[in-house]
């Protein structure tokens, strides 16, 4: 069963189509980057995907069922533009709090290991809002990966992140990979998306006009998309 | 079971979040009191008409004065985008709706519990008299006050200008059960029980709670994903 299956997509904000009958599909094990220019409809197919927000028309079908699913979400973690955990409460408190949402068998537990995981174990009981930014990147990569979900969907993953949050998250999308999870990441930064992608899609304007395998050329030349299939 | 159990995480987080903060409840609490402060100064406390106004006098104020509460309700998910990751969350939008509804009954009442004694002195009002009454329409009135003000919160939580459209929104609907709290606020500050005169009100606050949990109960995921 496809972990993602995206057909005929279609999104308007007002009349203007954000989205035009995309058609987009990822198998389980896969590591989908997903390119474009800004305003090329990556957060909004992301958000459609992640149930965010509904197709205008079309649908979306994670490994099978719709995305507000209770069974779908269970399965989906997400990491947008916001770190989406509460300045207010400590990391620890944050972790705790998304492991009981997700109904972990021992949030607390699970939580404490994350923290260890991402190098804030020292930092468990202190206020998000004292963090830096890396540390705050590293608790929403915490968050994100917390349930174990079997689909990682990832809007802009590598951006404003520091080198040590960065190599955090490689090295847990690398093992998430191997352990046959599914990415789809939404990217500008070429280099570091296709040393890890199996495959490549290219929005423009809304529509997907490349999606197929990641090949040696791409990965040598981040910009090779583009220029073959982008605008120019 | 599980309903339940998601309903008070929700409403443990925004609780806990709230009490580090005391952005919301000190600002409510305050606007409270200055404004039964400003009040007392408008009308006569030894004058038997104050009584006759005291359950409107009451309920402007926990309206006003609950509103600041309600606009930190959802506003509170919009900074780090958090509201994402509750949507995105595996627990159901109703339960969601519910625990935040909680919370901010819970506080809004907290506010009312402050504001009592400082009515009774200022208004040189026995309100006492009929307290478990008194305190059973406080919480039908706080009730419906808190379900409108939660689901409109969610619905205004992405405009710009969402700390006016509440108010404007969460009154006019709130007429019917702010009219019934009234009413009954006045017969039980003034001595009178509840009764066959009175009880009329006390049914229509419980229809509008009931009538309003079950609209925004259903409404309220499409409110949040469209």
């Amino acid at each position: 069963m496809r972990a993602v299956a995206a057909e005929g997509v279609w999104k308007f904000y007002g009349d203007y189509p954000a989205l035009r009958d995309v058609i987009l599909h990822a198998e389980p094990g896969e590591c989908l980057a997903l390119i474009g220019r800004n305003g090329a409809g990556k957060t909004t197919l992301l958000r459609i995907i992640a149930g965010f927000a509904k197709a205008g028309r079309g649908q979306v079908r994670i490994f099978g069922n719709d995305p507000r699913e209770t069974e779908s979400r269970r399965r989906v973690g997400f990491v947008g533009h916001g770190i989406a955990v509460y300045d207010e409460l400590s990391a620890l408190e944050n972790l705790t709090l998304f492991g009981r949402l997700y109904n972990l068998a021992d949030p607390g537990k699970t939580a404490l290991e994350w923290l260890e995981r991402t190098g804030l174990e020292r930092a468990k009981d202190g206020l998000v809002r004292e963090f830096s930014r890396g540390m705050r990147q590293r608790l929403a990569v915490a968050r994100a990966f917390l349930h174990r979900p079997s689909l990682l969907l990832l809007d802009e993953p590598f951006t404003a992140l520091d080198d040590r949050a960065i190599a955090v998250l490689q090295h847990l999308l690398k093992q998430a990979l191997t352990e046959g999870r599914t990415v789809i990441m939404s990217t500008h930064q070429l280099r570091e998306a296709l040393e890890l992608a199996t495959h490549v899609a290219l929005l423009n304007r809304g529509t997907i006009a490349f999606h197929g395998a990641r090949t040696a050329e791409m990965a040598a030349d981040p910009g090779w998309v583009y220029a073959h299939y982008g605008e120019g | 079971m599980e309903f339940f159990r998601q309903m008070l995480v929700i409403a443990g987080k925004d609780l806990r979040a709230e009490l580090r903060t005391k952005e919301a409840i000190n600002a409510s609490l305050a606007f409270a009191l200055v404004i039964l402060l400003l009040f007392s100064f408008a009308f006569d406390p030894s004058e038997d008409t104050t009584r006759e106004i005291s359950g409107g006098l009451l309920w402007i104020v926990f309206a006003f004065a609950g509103t600041l509460v309600l606009n930190r309700s959802f506003a509170r998910e919009v900074p780090n985008d958090c509201l994402d990751a509750l949507v995105a969350a595996p627990i159901s939008a109703a339960a969601l709706f519910m625990g935040k509804a909680l919370a901010n009954f819970a506080l809004v009442i907290a506010v009312e519990l402050v504001s009592l004694p400082v009515f009774g002195i200022f208004y040189n009002v026995q309100w006492t008299r009929q307290f478990w009454a008194l305190l059973l329409v406080l919480a039908l009135g706080t009730w419906g006050l808190t379900v409108i003000g939660t689901i409109f919160s969610a619905l205004t939580v992405n405009i710009r200008l969402r700390e006016l459209m509440l108010p404007l929104l969460v009154y006019p609907v709130m007429i019917p059960a702010l009219m019934g709290a009234m009413r009954l606020s006045t017969d039980l500050v003034a001595g009178k029980p509840l009764s066959s005169e009175n009880d009329v009100w006390l049914r229509l606050l419980v229809a509008f709670d009931a009538v309003f949990s079950a609209l925004s109960l259903v409404l309220v995921e499409t409110v949040l994903v469209g």
